[in-house]
């Protein structure tokens, strides 16, 4: 047995996705990670919202939960403030996170809380047949916009770093050990994190546009897949095609909300109450955390 | 003994009883977002739960406020949220998701005029038929109604002590006027309280759902030693998607019989002068508070009414009311909608029962007065 097997829940197999889609790469990068970080599985909860890539947690050794759609930051944020000790990950579509869940998406990025987000973007809602996300690119052609989308595309990287999120990267699914290593890295990262997954949807985005394999659709990936140096260093309209892969914005100063939240907030009602009527009788007090099961 | 009265004698907001009887029953993570008039519920529980070390957050919605909750209450904690009707309609998806995952949670609904924005803020008893059939899908749901501030704090207590016993949501509705009132209570002695705790099963193999019909508890919480697997999709044993129509038939019914089993720890009233009643006046909430003088002075003028209050809304005390109609041949419903519970009783009460009801929804509780008028009429 690998070493990721032990993350692997495979009675629950097979899968949904269809053959040659990326989100199993996803999955498998996103187990690596937990075996080369040596993660009790029951420490993990892996949390996600409707669509292809809300169905992986099923297949997670882990604790996981499958919730509604586009709400899947919200539940993980209740986790975390409950659990801080515990490793939270969201796994989000593109649909899920920028389009009905674009308003948890930013909250989470502006708390810091320390969820660690992987925002697979396939630029297309798959398990509903192929319509037109938020993050589709202009021009292409799906089952909401025959005649191609005249929307432009969310840069999901530079919302988050404007709601002020502390941990940015960007991978695709052609380039599985920096894809990993990346994922590895954001598990570390205290605060909030997104890696957003370059993903192929050939069957319900390529097959639309020309590139109905597997095959064609990395290869139009890899076509614009560039380095942030070379990304920082192209024009506006020759940006807008491209993808910059690596990590994009690191900030370690932030404090994680759960540890704002019991080194700030606690502490400050704890003085508050001790001074108000009946203080001496709360400072005697003795409110212990307890979980159900524990009680 | 003097003594210790006057030390639990207190004038409080109903707003306040909630949150002060949702910590005395063990509440340790509130989750939600302002909207009047609930909105103290939330300003109270932001100083008090974090100097206990527990959590309290804000979030972006109700939606999310919602969302927050079920996550908590299966990381283990005991959770409360609390919003009005606008709110509480953001709320319905995830309602559905705390049923069909088996989620104990405890909603406050303080209830306003609607539809829409409606008439903030004025009383209406609008969300009655929200609270049973706001979510998709069919369901049970166990929903509480208290009228007075002892009852808006031992209520909430028994909502925290059911939702902890049956895994499920638990709604309590409230009248803007009870939760917005300052009121003199006395506080039970935390001693003095029930206080159930809910249990995880102990279970040796993954089948986390796993049980008899009306066997509690029906799993185990996340981070006890096995991963487990929650969904907001029908499930099987294990808890993992499937779409079995044999399976989907079974796990509706356990969820459905779970509640409908345990009808008598789960319905509640009050009755007042009902023992030789001829006139049943049937209300809840801020009506029936209106309708218990009105039934004083309808027996000063020498009428039999009596007053049936119901304390628990949903499930609907049906057999209890079929056993009254036995003897009681009218019936007044009272309520500040347009008719939400009097259909109800149009199907519950049989056709030899005389049935009339007050109704109003302008924003304008009914005086005692109004109800003795309508009393009369029979």
């Amino acid at each position: 047995m690998r070493d990721y097997e032990k993350y692997i829940r495979y009675r629950t197999f097979p899968s949904p996705w269809c053959p040659g889609c990326g989100i199993g790469v996803t999955l498998k990068a996103i187990a690596t990670a937990f075996a080369e970080l040596d993660l009790d599985p029951d420490d993990i909860v892996a949390v996600s919202g409707i669509g292809c890539s809300g169905r992986m947690p099923t297949f997670f050794n882990t604790n996981t939960l499958h919730t509604t759609h586009g709400r899947a930051l919200t539940f993980a944020t209740g986790i975390k403030l409950a659990r801080p000790d515990k490793n939270v990950i969201v796994i989000s579509g593109d649909g899920d996170s920028s389009a009905i869940g674009g308003n948890h998406l930013i909250h989470a990025a502006r708390r810091n809380i320390g969820i660690k987000m992987i925002l697979i973007n396939n630029g297309i809602y798959g398990m509903t047949g192929g319509q037109v996300s938020p993050l589709t690119p202009q021009k292409f052609v799906t089952e909401t916009t025959p005649f191609g989308n005249i929307e432009p595309k969310f840069n999901i990287a530079d919302l988050l770093m404007g709601a002020g999120a502390t941990f940015v990267a960007r991978e695709t699914v052609n380039r599985m050990k920096p894809l990993k290593d990346v994922i590895k890295k954001s598990f570390l990262h205290k605060g909030f994190s997104v890696v957003e997954v370059i993903s192929n949807c050939h069957v319900n985005l390529g097959r639309r546009n020309k590139m109905k394999d597997p095959i064609s659709m990395t290869k139009w990936i890899a076509g614009r897949t560039v380095t942030k140096t070379q990304y920082d260093k192209m024009t506006p309209e020759e940006q807008d095609h491209k993808y910059p892969v690596g990590l994009i914005h690191e900030n370690t100063s932030r404090l994680e909300y759960s540890e704002l939240y019991y080194k700030h907030i606690v502490p400050a009602a704890q003085e508050a109450a001790k001074k108000g009527p009946g203080g001496a009788a709360f400072a005697a007090q003795k409110n212990t955390i307890t979980y159900r099961g524990s009680k | 003994m003097e003594d210790t009265k006057k030390k639990n004698r207190k004038v409080l907001q109903g707003n306040i009883i909630v949150a002060e009887a949702a910590i005395a029953a063990g509440c340790d993570f509130f989750a939600g977002y302002p909207i009047t008039p609930s909105s103290e519920v939330a300003q109270h529980m932001s100083k008090e739960l974090p100097k206990r070390g527990y959590d309290f957050i804000q979030m972006e919605d109700e939606i999310a406020s919602l969302g927050a909750c079920i996550g908590a209450s299966l990381a283990g904690k005991k959770v409360l949220t609390a919003t009005s009707g606008p709110g509480f309609s953001l709320m319905q998806e995830h309602l559905g998701m705390g049923v069909m995952a088996e989620i104990p949670l405890v909603i406050v609904n303080v209830m306003r005029g609607g539809p829409s924005t409606g008439l903030p803020t004025k009383p209406a008893q609008a969300d009655i038929m929200q609270a049973r059939w706001g979510t998709h899908g069919d369901h049970p749901i166990i929903v509480l109604y208290p009228a007075f501030s002892n009852e808006l704090f031992c209520e909430t207590i028994r909502a925290f002590n059911l939702a902890e016993k049956f895994w499920t949501p638990v709604i309590i509705l409230l009248d803007e006027v009870t939760a917005k009132a300052h009121e003199d209570i006395e506080l039970p002695d935390t001693k003095d309280l029930e206080i159930y705790n809910g249990k995880t099963k102990e279970i040796k193999d993954l089948n986390i759902y796993d049980r008899n019909i009306g066997e509690n508890p029906p799993r185990v919480d996340f981070f006890q030693g096995y991963p487990i697997h929650i969904d907001g999709l029908e499930h099987d044993a294990h808890g993992w998607p499937s779409s079995d129509p044999e399976n989907a038939d079974k796990m509706q019914k356990l969820r459905m019989q779970k509640i409908y089993h345990f009808l008598d720890e789960i319905i509640k009233f009050n009755e007042y002068y009902m023992e030789d009643a001829e006139i049943m006046v049937f209300s809840f909430g801020v009506s029936a508070r209106a309708a218990l003088p009105a039934v004083e002075e309808a027996r000063e003028l020498g009428i039999k009414a009596g007053l049936f209050q119901a304390l628990t809304i949903w499930p609907f005390p049906k057999r209890e009311l079929r056993e009254r109609f036995k003897k009681i041949k009218k019936v007044l419903v009272v309520e500040l909608n347009m008719g939400q519970i009097k259909y109800e009783m149009e199907r519950v009460a049989s056709d030899d029962v005389e049935k009339k009801s007050l109704l109003r929804a302008n924003g304008i509780p009914f005086t005692p007065k109004e109800i003795l008028e309508k009393i009369k009429e029979f």
